[in-house]
This record gives C-alpha cells, structure tokens and sequence, in this order.
C-alpha cells in the first residue's frame, strides 16, 4: 500500500487540493480509507489527518470501515421508486445475499442505498464501483450475480450492462445544430471578446443552474477583478433528484460546453478551468479527457489558443466529486476543489471576487457554458428571439417519471406545463415537482403555468406523478433525502432538516395528533428563513408546497384525540419484553385505551 | 463624519471592514451568539446572531457593516426564532445542566436564559455519544458539543496547532481530535492552550477544577449574558 500511495501522490503532484482524486484511487483500490493510508497521505500532503478524515466522512463514497471488493448502490430517488426500486432491492438481498446497508460476511460484496444517480428516466439504476448501471432488471441481477461470484472485475463486465442512454426528444435551439470545434471561439476572436460579451448580454442568457444569476454580468464583474489569475469554473454536480440533462450534454455535446469554458476564459482573463463532475457520471470520465485532448491537438485549449491576437492560454481539469448534493452549491463545490469538506462559505464575499483558493471565479452550470458557445456563433439576437422578456431562449428539461417518453426536451421559455405534459405523452396526472425536492411541487389545477423564472424555475428536473401515486411518499422521499444530504455547518439545517424527517415519519406513520401539523409547518418556516444555504432554505418545499395545496391529506393522517402518544407504544416496549423473555397479552399495551 | 448604520432605530458608527456585530459590539447593542468570539475569525454556523439586513436575513457576526444598512436586532419573531435555534442544539445533544459542572459558567445555558427558553420544545434525539477522559487534564464530553468550531479555531488561529476539527456531515457531524489514536491524550494539547478554555458549553473542561467557584457565585448567576458578553467582548474589540 505504501508504494501505491506514493506513486498516488506524485501522480497527484503533492497537491492538497487533490485529497479527493487521491482518495477516490485509495477508496476504488482498497473499497475503504485504511488508517495506515490517512497517516501517510496526510505526511505527503503536509495536511492534518483531521483533514482527511473529516472529509471522508463528509462524502458518502468514502468509508473508513472495508465495503465490499463489489460495492454496490442502489439509487433511491422517487423516481427509482415508482421504477420498482423495491422489488429490486428485495431482489439483489436475496440473489447476493447481502442485506441494504450491510457487507457480505465474505467481504465480497457490499450493498447501500445512494442519492439520485442521475438515470431517472432508465431507473431503477445502480452503481457498481462507481460505474453506472441503468435500468435494473432480474435479468441483469442474475448476470452481475454470476460476475461477482466468479469474481470477474468490473472492467471486465459486459457493456450492455452499462448502455446509458440519452434520449433526447425535443431540440431546439441548442441540442438541433451542433456547432464544430472553435466554430465559437473563431467567430468570437473575429468579432472581438467585448463585443461577443455584449452579445451575451443582449441575449439575456441567465444562469441555467436554477438561481439564473444573469451569465454576462457575472462574467463581466469577474473580468473586473485585478488580478491575471481568474478561474473557469463549470459545476456538472448535477444532484438535484429528478435531473439528467447535465449528464446527456457532456456525453453529446461536451465540445460544446468546453467551448463555453474556453470562451469564458478568453473574456474574463483565466487561464486555468474545472470540470466539477459529480461522482455518480465517472463513467464519463475517460471520454471527457479523451476530447480535451482533442481540443488540445486542434489548438483549442493550451498555449495560445487559435493564435488569437489577444493571447489566451486556458487548460481544462476534471475533477470528482464523492456523492455529496451539497456541492452543487457553488461556494461548496469550490471548497471540494480545494479538498475539503464541501461547506458552503459566508457570502460576501462572492466566488467572482473570491473563489478557488481566494481567485476570482466564475462557477456556471453545464448548460450556461454550452448556450453562451451557441450565442458567440449565432449572436445574441438569435436567442433573445425565443422565450418572455424575463427569461431569454430556450431550457433544457429532465422529463420522468409517469409518462411514455422520459427523457430530454428542450422547451421555449414560456412553455405551459400541459404542452409539455401532451409533448412527453403524460396522461392522468396528479402533480408534477418542478425544479425536484427543492423546487415546487404543482398539482393538475396549475397546468396553465409556465416554465420560466417569473413563474415555474427549474434547473431542469421535471417528474411526473399520475393518480396512482401517494403525495406524502414524495414528500417522505424528499424529506429524508434533504436530512441525509444537509451538510451540517449551520443549526437550523444541521438540526432542522433532522426534525422534518422525524416529524413527518410521525405524521405519516399514524402517530400525529392534533397540533402536529402545525408543529410541522412553523418548523418548515423556521429552516426556510434561518438556514444559512439554498440547500436548508429549500428543504422544506416538499412539505410547504403539498401542505398548501393538499392539507386534508396531511389532516387525515393524524388520530382524533389530543392525547395520542406521539410514538407506538407497544413498539416501544420491545426491548423489555425481550429482557423479560415475555410475550403474553399483559405485556402489551394498546395505543389507545378504549371507551 | 463617521460612518453609520441603523440598528433598531439607533444610529450605531462602524470602521471600514466591521462586521454588524463588531459595529454592534463596540456600541453597546448586544446581538445573541455562541459560535462568534472576537478574537477568532467568524463562522456564521450557529445562526443566533441572524438580524435583519434591509430586510434580508443576515449572520451579523459574518457580515460587513455598510453605510445605509437598516439593520433590526431586537425584533420579537427574530428572538422567538433565536429561541427556537437555542432549543434545536438542546435536543441535539444531551444536555442535562443541573448535573453539569459548566451550569452557571456555560453561554448555551446563559443564552437561553437570556432568550425566555422555558422548555426544549422539540423532540430530543438521544444521541448515543462519548466521553474522552483519556487526558491528565482535559475532558471532551461530546455530549454537549455544538459544533461552533471555537476549540477548532482557537487551535488553528491562537495555539498553532491543530488539536481539533469537525468531521461527518449533517446530523452526523461530530468534533474530532488530532490524533493517530483518535484519543485526546495523544494530541499535542494542553491545559494552558486557548483551545482548551474556549468552549462555550460544558463539551471540554478543565479536569480537576469543577467545583472551586460554588454553584451560586459563578459567572451568570449575577448578570446576564448579554452585559458579561459586551463587557468582555468590547475590551477584546479595542485590543
């Protein structure tokens, strides 16, 4: 392990800020952080092992007890849910004998649930080492059950097993015409760098991530900054359950989007970029560098870039997330690249003054880089043409969930949720969450809403549910999801978020009582408006959303009398009739005495 | 002329590069806190200090004083939300201060005080945590931890050490020590560190010392915490 680990960190050129690189080889290599391994990482790395330790409890991929040499995971998103995850699940403990959250008693396989994987519209999906498995079938679980007992790597696996698909549906104004390697960059040296900035501004491109921080103001107050150091930050932690539409641009349309990077660049002055690419989309890591070299064999990212008459210099560094939500905060996906623990920062002051090891910074989502490639060709008229006056051009949305075509839809501005609902082919519709867990969830009363900031804003996950589906299991799901991913910094979201899951499991469990809902909703408004991120402030949507507009469901859940225990009674006397070895009738009790 | 901001109404001066709260602080209005001292680099985690920003929700202690903020501080939904945060670490951790050796010296329980708590509200988690009595004269009892990273960054900043962190991640989190062990005593720690007294609940105590001031005579069983805040907190201000 000693040598491993050295080779590891030269490779990794000594660089702190490369602790989570260097803890995904340990973690792949050994399916655990070994002590011996924090010991010698942190002497190299001339960093405390308070450091490493903290963050490898801090990301859900790492662990500091063995997983298994197969570790698997299972996607628990609603919308695996409503793909079967259950039966899956249920399958997968009795083919490989192994219980969700434990390690096979041989070591050889380890089996845990995982945040949304990004393949919700070909769930229930998995990941095995990482990589990613969609759409699990019996089938498929028979087959991986006899690779694992034969022991067969998982680079060694059949492909099928791992053909993710992109389904795009509808295209418009950026999936339609693909734009060739510096077609960009070209048009954007002839017209000039000022001037392709005023096209971006007058196309009215907002940020694509959700927030829609206007693109050209950013890039604008970033370039102001006095320094020659500016950073190109491209956030591809694409966490927000419900969301795939990241993962299909940087598999068909990454010169796109590195395009986007490599402009941004030449305009605000960097000459380094990252790619913050979520754990989850490793099976996109080798395709993504193998097209950076591309564009560095064409001339398109390196010394002097197209031999410009403004000398640009810009190189591109993709970098793994560990199964952590929070990153896809921006200030906390900075700190993840700086390897640490992935803590959103005070603000002020602003990643744009202050990023990436102190540098001015711009962090943009995926689909920003690749519409402000697509502006520099085509001008900023071309885009502002579609959409409302608030939000210019067009959206990249993630359909799934109950309907025939899950999958990719480029959508105006503007768009009603019902032409969107007739587009996917969507029929009996109960509601649909709209931007996922931390967006708003709509029922079949609001189909004439519109996606645009002004009034429905998405950073594009869109799911639907029809009449069949039980609103407080969604809201359950995303309940616990906002528990598991908040990152602890702040009371009202560490503690708070912990409650809501407690509070609602009481409601939705049958042990509520009067005053519960109540209790329920003031503690909603009380991490909204003290929570110090987007992540707590959004973490009670689920509940605010579906308690406004369907409170007798959440009335009817709870028992009539103000009395009522607040947990199971007879459950909780478990124990003691274990001790007491007794399971008579007396040792029971009733919730509720009757008469 | 002195640059100004508005605090409930009063006209409070402030330097360039204040926060709200050391513009406060210098002034005499007290803005509730626990994870803020004024030699340390703020944090802005425990949240208490949340005032009112032109009409924003802002941590004081991170934030800076700029001309022409109306700041509200006082405010009675801000204090029921402070006292709503207060009872969210109580039930947290385990805090049991009629058997604590810090009662009386401890800034959780003078906060709360301060705020009206008169119960937990929320349910408790009972957190399953442990003591690390492993030093000669130190004690870490994790069960009333609040994370608020002082002992992290007394360490870090005064000490130069690096004694503690916080490791883990949402209700998980949890304060390690620097150690191969895991174990207070093989820390490079000591009783005369700043790490050690800066605790602002009963989480790490001096051994040996629980009882030499008696229950009755200690810190804030004669005044309140915001004036034994501001008149400690303003003398380190003008240091």
């Amino acid at each position: 392990m000693q040598t491993f680990i050295e080779d590891l960190i030269t490779k990794n050129n000594y660089q702190a800020t490369h602790l989570l690189a260097v803890l995904r080889a340990v973690q792949a290599q050994y399916h655990h952080i070994p002590k011996a391994a924090i010991e010698q990482i942190a002497k190299l790395l001339l960093i405390p092992r308070t450091q490493i330790i903290g963050v490898i409890e801090f990301y859900s991929f790492f662990h500091l007890t063995p997983r298994g040499q197969y570790e698997l995971l299972i996607s628990d998103s609603i919308t695996d849910h409503m793909l079967g995850k259950h039966e899956m699940t249920a399958y997968i403990e009795q083919k490989l004998n192994v219980k969700l959250g434990e390690v096979r008693t041989d070591g050889l396989v380890s089996f845990d649930n995982t945040s949304c994987t990004g393949l919700c519209d070909q769930g229930p999906a998995a990941l095995i080492n990482g990589y990613a498995l969609p759409h699990l079938t019996p089938a498929k679980i028979d087959q991986m059950a006899d690779l694992i007992n034969q022991q067969l790597p998982v680079s060694a696996w059949p492909k099928v097993l791992f053909d993710v698909k992109d389904n795009v549906i509808k295209s418009s104004l950026l999936l339609a015409h693909c734009i060739q390697p510096g077609e960009a960059l070209h048009t954007a040296f002839k017209r000039g760098l000022k001037e392709t900035l005023k096209e971006i501004d007058m196309s009215g491109l907002r940020g694509r991530g959700g927030a829609g921080f206007k693109t050209a103001t950013k890039w604008q107050y970033c370039s102001e900054e006095k320094t020659d150091e500016h950073i190109v930050v491209c956030n591809a932690d694409e966490g927000e359950p419900g969301t795939f539409k990241d993962r299909v641009l940087l598999n068909a349309y990454a010169h796109h989007v590195f395009e986007g990077m490599t402009l941004c660049a030449a305009i605000i002055g960097a000459k380094k970029g990252f790619l913050y690419l979520r754990g989850e989309y490793l099976h996109l890591y080798d395709q993504l560098n193998a097209i950076l070299a591309d564009r560095h064999k064409l001339g398109l990212l390196g010394q002097h870039i197209l031999g410009a008459d403004v000398d640009v210099d810009f190189d591109i560094e993709i970098c793994l997330g560990a199964g952590a939500y929070i990153c896809g905060e921006e200030s906390a996906l900075i700190e993840s690249l700086e390897g640490k623990m992935g803590v959103p920062r005070n603000r002020p002051p602003y990643p744009v003054t202050q990023g990436y090891l102190g540098k001015p910074t711009v962090v943009n989502n995926v689909e920003t880089f690749m519409a402000a490639a697509k502006i520099a060709v085509n001008g900023g008229e071309w885009f502002a043409a579609m959409g409302t006056e608030k939000s210019k051009g067009t959206k990249i949305l993630s359909i799934c969930g109950d309907c025939d075509n899950p999958g990719i839809y480029e959508v105006t501005f503007g768009a009603s949720i019902q032409s969107i609902l007739d587009d996917c082919g969507a029929k009996d519709v109960l509601g649909i969450q709209i931007g996922g867990p931390s967006g708003t969830f709509i029922s079949n009363t609001e189909l004439a809403r519109k996606i645009a900031f002004e009034d429905l804003a998405t950073g594009g996950s869109f799911i639907i549910f029809n009449n069949t589906r039980n609103i407080l299991d969604i809201v359950n799901n995303f309940t616990h999801f906002f528990a598991h991913e908040s990152c602890g910094f702040c009371t009202p979201c560490r503690v708070g978020t912990s409650l809501l899951k407690n509070q609602l499991d009481k409601i939705v469990n049958g042990h509520g009582s009067a005053g519960d809902v109540v209790a329920l909703e003031e503690l909603c408004q009380l991490v909204k408006t003290q929570s110090h991120c987007g992540l707590g402030q959004t973490a009670a949507n689920p509940i605010l959303t579906t308690l406004e507009r369907y409170p007798e469901l959440y009335q009817a859940q709870l028992k009539k009398i103000s009395y009522e225990p607040g947990f199971d009674l007879d459950a909780a006397l478990e124990t003691a009739r274990r001790l007491a070895n007794r399971d008579d009738a007396a040792a029971h009790l009733t919730q509720v005495e009757e008469g | 002329m002195a640059k100004t901001i508005m605090i409930d109404g009063l006209s409070i001066p402030f330097e360039e590069g204040q926060t709200i709260m050391q513009a406060a602080t210098d002034a005499g209005v007290y803005i509730p806190h626990l994870c803020h001292h004024p030699e340390f680099s703020p944090h802005g985690s425990c949240k208490l200090c949340t005032v009112k920003v032109n009409g924003r929700n802002c941590s004081a202690c991170t934030f800076p004083a700029m001309e022409g903020q109306e700041v509200i501080n006082n405010a009675k939904d801000l204090n029921a939300d402070r006292q709503k945060i207060t009872q969210m670490l109580f039930v947290e951790g385990n805090h049991f201060c009629p058997s604590c050796e810090k009662t009386g010296n401890c800034q959780l329980q003078a906060v709360a005080y301060h705020l009206n708590m008169l119960d937990d509200h929320f349910p408790l988690f009972y957190q399953h945590r442990e003591v690390d009595a492993s030093h000669a004269d130190l004690l870490i009892d994790h069960n009333r931890c609040i994370f608020c990273t002082l002992c992290v960054r007394a360490s870090h900043e005064h000490d130069g050490k690096e004694v503690f962190a916080i490791s883990g991640r949402g209700i998980n989190k949890h304060l390690i020590v620097n150690s191969e062990s895991g174990l207070l005593k093989d820390t490079d720690v000591s009783a005369k560190d700043k790490a050690a007294h800066i605790c602002p609940t009963g989480a790490i105590l001096i051994k040996h010392t629980a009882y030499q001031v008696p229950i009755g005579e200690r810190i804030y069983d004669h005044q309140q915490i915001d004036q034994v805040s501001l008149n400690s907190e303003q003398v380190d201000h003008d240091k």
